[in-house]
């Protein structure tokens, strides 16, 4: 298991963009969205913590197609289904290293593109909390999505129309987490919510995932 | 360690291609499969290797018993040769690579990025991952596509130190390898055309 | 070791136990109808019958209620819509519902019929959706004085809408049917926890502008008697109609794979 988390980290650095892509991605919905509703700092603070949110999860949903593509097309994924490893566990494996490239850079980064939306002082420590609760569950989530659409030629959009349903009940709980922060609310319930939708989600989603992909491999 | 077959029927995409199959695989034995294109070879080994079910009939092998090989090698271009096969010798929980980078003779490109072999070396390659699974029982499909004389001889003589070394190997190939092997053509077990018994469209017709 | 290969040994394994060849069990009562001939057969007989209780439960039950009850006193002839509105929301979850009983009884029992049953509902869920959305709109705007709110039922709606199109989306774009049977019953059964989590988050996110239920157990949470009657009516004609549709639209789907499983052999042979 810490093998095929080394290569797919290893292969995400040398393969280029890994890290760097879907951060660059991040700053550009950023800077983009002040263009289209305006530079009024106090209503870009107001809407900060969910444009991050979104911004955050459109990020990590653009490099979900590469998460099993490429696998697939090489003959990889059924090498590895072969292989003593459970494919739960090698999905859950490429869940985490995908969060680890993806999810991991955008929470570290989101503090710096809080500051270009003016989020209020008390939003940073709250959307960094509720970011890192959170992109688990969006790296998790969108592994089942990959899973379902790997045989799919050109699958790209019609896995983002099933994923994107997928992470309401995140986006709503984790922009909650950091609009009642930046408000200087009280986060507990929603924190709450989203730690446990994470939780149930890491816990069951390898299962179906596997599942969708076993169907996929025959 | 031996693989047993009885009666076994496989489809591809819902049809069965190959009916009534039965074959034993001992120790130490090699057998070659060979028949035209189409005739299910493929399909036959995937369902041997697990990756999809047959419609009928009996797979006796032990658990985690049988490596399989397709026609693409699972090779990643960005890491080294070493790194790709130190990769697959870890999912296999084997350690040493030495004797699989000796046997195929890849010490010479040990340090390139596989992305930038030929596809000889590649398959060389390839192959060499087989013995870094440490299992006894090898499904090769079409194992000698794009290797050279002597990368085949150098393939041959793997096989032959894996049999000698209690394994077995199904091979299908079309090329004579110089292996003391039986040879079975899959032809005479080819699902008839309009054949629906298990098929899974059967309810349909 | 893989599953499949396992499950294959042990049965292979059981059925040499009991020394003679096994007599395939014919299923009996509900179970025969999974044989495409006998649902086909079946269907042909209830449809027609289908087509006119259901004709005849929209008709009543939309012309008593769009004419013979009385304007209710604040919303005037707008509640009217109602007719229309609740049967189709219910319809639109049922739909869903239906569906996934039926991946269900795919994933578990294998049965073809029932596959084909969910692929063949969910369109229809889809326009009982537009439908229950597109009368909402039509009540909000004179009762709430806008078109569309982010009210949670509203915007459930909306997410389930979304859902449908995906399950739609993946069957269409999958090649081999078992394949894609397989794959949207997995999405269908993933999809429906997340459609009550989202049911429940929508909740906490917006408490809303929507009414509670029109219909509930409790007489005293009920619309009055004199628009309830007629409004069961539409339901049952609602409910009757989404039956034929889904009858009817299997039996297209059957027609469809036995073509197909004709054609396979065809070019093979």
């Amino acid at each position: 298991m810490k093998a095929l988390l080394r290569r797919d980290l290893i292969l995400a650095i040398r393969a280029g963009g890994g890290f760097g892509l879907g951060l660059a991605f991040f700053l550009i919905v950023t800077v983009l969205v002040p263009f289209g509703v305006g530079p009024q700092s106090e209503l870009l603070s107001r809407i900060a913590p969910g444009i991050l949110w979104l911004g955050a999860l459109l990020a990590c949903l653009l490099s979900l197609d590469r998460l099993l593509a490429l696998d697939w097309e090489d003959g990889t994924l059924d090498l590895l289904a072969t292989s003593p490893l459970p494919l739960e566990a090698a999905l859950s494996i490429k869940a985490l290293a995908h969060w680890i490239t993806t999810g991991l850079p955008l929470v570290l980064a989101a503090p710096l593109f809080g500051v270009l939306l003016s989020l209020p002082g008390p939003g940073y420590l709250w959307l960094v909390i509720s970011l890192a609760l959170g992109t688990p569950a969006l790296s998790v989530i969108g592994t089942f999505g990959a899973a379902l659409t790997v045989g799919v030629k050109r699958g790209g959009l019609l896995m983002s129309l099933l994923v994107l349903p997928l992470y309401v009940p995140t986006l709503i709980f984790g922009a909650e987490v950091a609009r009642r922060g930046a408000d200087g609310l009280q986060t507990t319930t929603p924190l709450l919510m989203l730690a446990g939708i994470t939780a149930g989600v890491i816990a069951i989603m390898p299962f179906a995932s596997a599942a969708a992909l076993r169907v996929n491999l025959r | 360690m031996t693989l047993t077959i009885r009666d076994l029927c496989v489809a591809r995409g819902g049809l069965p291609v190959l009916e009534r199959l039965s074959f034993s695989l001992a120790p130490g034995q090699a057998l070659i499969l060979r028949g035209p294109n189409g005739s299910g070879k493929t399909t036959l080994l995937r369902t041997l290797a697990g990756l999809q079910p047959s419609l009928n009939g009996e797979i006796v092998a032990g658990e985690d018993d049988i490596a399989y090989a397709a026609h693409s090698d699972g090779l990643k271009a960005m890491l080294t040769v070493t790194e790709n096969l130190r990769f697959w010798a870890d999912v296999f929980g084997q350690r040493d690579i030495e004797p699989a980078m000796a046997a195929f003779s890849l010490d010479p490109l040990r340090d390139r990025l596989a992305g930038t072999l030929s596809a000889g070396q590649k398959r060389r390659l390839g192959l060499a991952r087989m013995l870094v699974t440490g299992r006894p029982i090898w499904m090769l499909d079409e194992p000698t596509v794009s290797l050279d004389r002597d990368a085949v001889a150098l393939f041959a003589d793997a096989v032959r130190a894996h049999l000698g070394a209690g394994g077995s190997a199904l091979i299908a190939t079309h090329i004579d390898l110089g292996l003391d092997a039986k040879v079975l053509d899959v032809t005479p077990f080819r699902a008839a055309a309009d054949a629906r018994a298990g098929a899974s469209d059967e309810a349909f017709l | 070791m893989p599953i499949e290969r396992t499950r294959a040994t042990a049965y292979i394994w059981l059925m040499s136990m009991t020394d003679e060849t096994p007599i395939p069990k014919r299923p009996s009562g509900f179970w025969s109808y999974a044989n495409p001939v006998k649902f086909l057969a079946f269907s042909a007989r209830v449809l027609p019958v289908l087509w006119w209780l259901s004709g005849i439960c929209l008709i009543v039950g939309l012309v008593w209620g769009f004419f013979f009850t009385p304007d209710d006193f604040r919303q005037g002839s707008t509640v009217k819509i109602i007719y229309l509105h609740v049967p189709s929301a219910l319809m639109a979850i049922n739909a869903w519902f239906m569906m996934l009983v039926a991946s269900l009884i795919w994933i578990v029992r294998r049965h073809h019929v029932s596959a084909l049953a969910a692929k063949a509902a969910a369109p229809v869920g889809v326009v009982m959706t537009l439908m229950a959305l597109f009368t909402g709109a039509v009540w909000g705007q004179p009762m709430w004085g806008t078109w569309w709110a982010w009210d949670p039922r509203l915007t459930s709606f909306l997410i389930l809408f979304l859902f449908y199109l995906g399950y739609i989306a993946l069957w269409e774009a999958i090649e081999d049917p078992d394949t894609a049977a397989d794959l949207t019953s997995v999405l269908c059964l993933v999809g429906s926890v997340f459609a009550v989590l989202s049911r429940y988050a929508v909740n906490f996110w917006n408490q809303g502008l929507h009414q509670g239920a029109s219909l509930s157990l409790d007489k005293e949470e009920n619309v009055a008697d004199v628009f309830y009657v007629p409004l069961l009516v539409c339901i049952a004609g609602f409910v009757l109609i989404f039956i034929a549709l889904v009858l009817y639209r299997t039996g297209t789907e059957i027609r469809l794979r036995r073509t197909r499983a004709l054609l396979a052999r065809e070019t093979r042979a």
